[in-house]
């Protein structure tokens, strides 16, 4: 069931194949500094799309827009438009709880709070106000193995979050998200601090999420993207320069400045 | 003459050493002359017994319900408006001209002398309010007099607890208001106890502002409208006037292991609870 984003309208029924997110001409400016300019995206159900670029190209910022995160620094001001399911999430009235449960985010440093693992995954189901002890266990057990953790925390749910590694943290964060049981995820470089061998438990993580989700990966790692992703989305200082099949993209890119960035002549 | 880098070091860390030492050394001193002028009259029958002859003879259990009700009172009214203040400060209000004055306004407040409280309560509560002096006019005055102290180191706990932890709380589907009850005010609220513990202690050890608007009745208060004397003020009264010098000591005795116990039990709280969450 999808919850309504605004408490006036109701949503019309759509196609499935229609774009999940659909951006139009956003800009974005925290301040008198333009952070996007002009980005016009589309995010499909059930794809994962890449987006790279370098330091500052306003990757993060266009994330942090799509869950209107951004609207907690009052420096922030945006135009243009940002369609979920075909609804405005800018409009008048938006429930931000529900949209912010509908995209979930995943921040590039694990922030696990200072609780149990337990008391972590559950935090946003309960925030939703689900208090029967049965079915938050259930969502719990679940989030954990769609995150690919449940085989190392089950016999430990009641100890403090803090004490996993950092590798964990970070699935524990992804479980947490997931425990929303949202319909896009938002991952915001979510292995820039981790080995690789957790950063391929999260990548294998990813590919059977896909299933469920759209998924918006920002990643510095030009390898990551192409082995983690359908479509891949090139930023540079707040422009999309070249967005395409993952494939394409890396290997026969349009624009000069997607090729440099890729052979690693800058960035 | 140039000091070795070795030599130096030595210097410096036997000075401040010593600093430290003499810190310690005053408060054990002051403490310890206290205790040991007041102790041996600290009996079981003095902590049970009302006064008798203005306090020359008997006990002070008077007083001391009397502390409790005028202190109690006054942290259960200075807590939650100090707390809710910071929270707004913290959580619900951009930095801008009108949080700089709030929080210009609780440091004038927290530099002001406690007797000019006490002629501010004595007029207000006492005169003007009709309170007459009360358990109530002291607990209000004294609310007063601490409240800054629990705005700022409820702002300071509040500030301590990590922007992340917000951007997560948020990120999950909270509301504000979601977000600072189960996640920021169970991070800081070890922080926002210890200052309130502290003006839990600045209020059993106020002198001068209870005196003119709690008075100094020798009874027991049976009710919050009524007059009565706390221990410092009984501890004051009985040394200025010459009363007894050996049962002001005791009362002062009384007085700082009460202040010492109340610390202990708010660091013991406090671990318990850092156990529980951290």
């Amino acid at each position: 069931m999808t919850q309504t984003l605004h408490t006036n309208t109701q949503p019309p029924p759509l196609p499935t194949d229609l774009p999940k997110i659909v951006v139009r001409n956003l800009h974005a400016s925290f301040g008198q500094s333009p952070v996007l300019q002009n980005i016009n995206l589309d995010i499909r159900p059930r794809e994962r799309l890449a987006i790279i670029g370098p330091a500052s190209s306003g990757k993060t910022t266009f994330l942090r827009t799509l869950n209107r995160l951004n609207d907690l620094d009052h420096r922030f001001s945006k135009s243009g438009q940002i369609l979920l399911d075909g609804q405005d999430t800018y409009a008048p009235y938006t429930d931000l709880a529900v949209l912010r449960r509908r995209i979930g985010m995943v921040y590039a440093v694990p922030i696990p709070l200072p609780w149990t693992i337990y008391d972590n995954i559950a935090y946003g189901p309960r925030l939703a106000g689900t208090r029967n002890r049965r079915q938050l266990d259930h969502i719990v057990e679940s989030a954990l193995k769609a995150a690919y953790l449940w085989d190392e925390v089950k016999d430990r749910l009641k100890e403090m979050a803090t004490n996993l590694s950092g590798g964990q943290q970070q699935r524990l964060c992804v479980a947490r998200v997931l425990a929303l049981e949202p319909e896009v995820l938002l991952l915001d470089e979510p292995c820039s601090g981790l080995d690789p061998i957790s950063t391929a438990k999260i990548e294998d993580a990813l590919l059977q999420l896909k299933t469920k989700y759209s998924i918006i990966l920002v990643t510095n790692n030009t390898k990551q993207a192409a082995r983690a992703s359908d479509r891949t989305a090139f930023f540079l200082m707040g422009q999309l320069i070249e967005c395409g099949p993952t494939p394409n993209l890396f290997t026969n890119p349009k624009d000069q400045r997607t090729s440099d960035y890729i052979t690693g002549h800058f960035g | 003459m140039l000091l070795s880098p070795k030599r130096s070091q030595f210097l410096a860390v036997s000075v401040m050493w010593l600093l430290a030492a003499l810190t310690l050394g005053v408060l054990v001193f002051i403490i310890g002359f206290i205790l040991v002028q007041g102790l041996p009259h600290l009996t079981w029958t003095f902590l049970s017994e009302s006064p008798r002859s203005m306090g020359r003879e008997g006990g002070i259990l008077p007083m001391i319900v009397g502390t409790l009700w005028v202190a109690g009172l006054a942290v259960l009214i200075a807590g939650p408006i100090g707390v809710a203040t910071a929270i707004y400060l913290t959580e619900y209000t951009r930095e801008g001209r009108f949080t700089a004055i709030i929080r210009f306004g609780a440091d004038c407040l927290a530099g002001i002398p406690s007797i000019i409280f006490g002629l501010f309560g004595f007029v207000f509560f006492v005169i003007t309010l009709g309170m007459g002096l009360s358990v109530l006019s002291g607990a209000l005055t004294l609310a007063l007099m601490v409240l800054p102290t629990i705005v700022r180191t409820s702002e300071e706990a509040i500030r301590a607890v990590p922007k992340s932890y917000r951007d997560v709380s948020f990120g999950l589907g909270s509301t504000r208001w979601q977000m600072v009850t189960w996640v920021v005010l169970r991070c800081a609220l070890p922080g926002i106890g210890t200052g309130i513990v502290l003006a839990l202690g600045r209020s059993i050890s106020e002198t001068a502002a209870v005196m003119l608007t709690a008075g100094s009745a020798l009874g027991f208060p049976r009710s919050i409208y009524e007059s009565s004397r706390t221990l410092a003020l009984h501890f004051y009264i009985l040394s200025r006037e010459g009363i007894s010098m050996t049962n002001a000591y005791a009362t002062a005795s009384a007085l700082i292991i009460a202040i010492l116990a109340i610390n202990l039990f708010a660091y013991w709280l406090m671990r318990r609870f850092v156990a529980k969450v951290a």
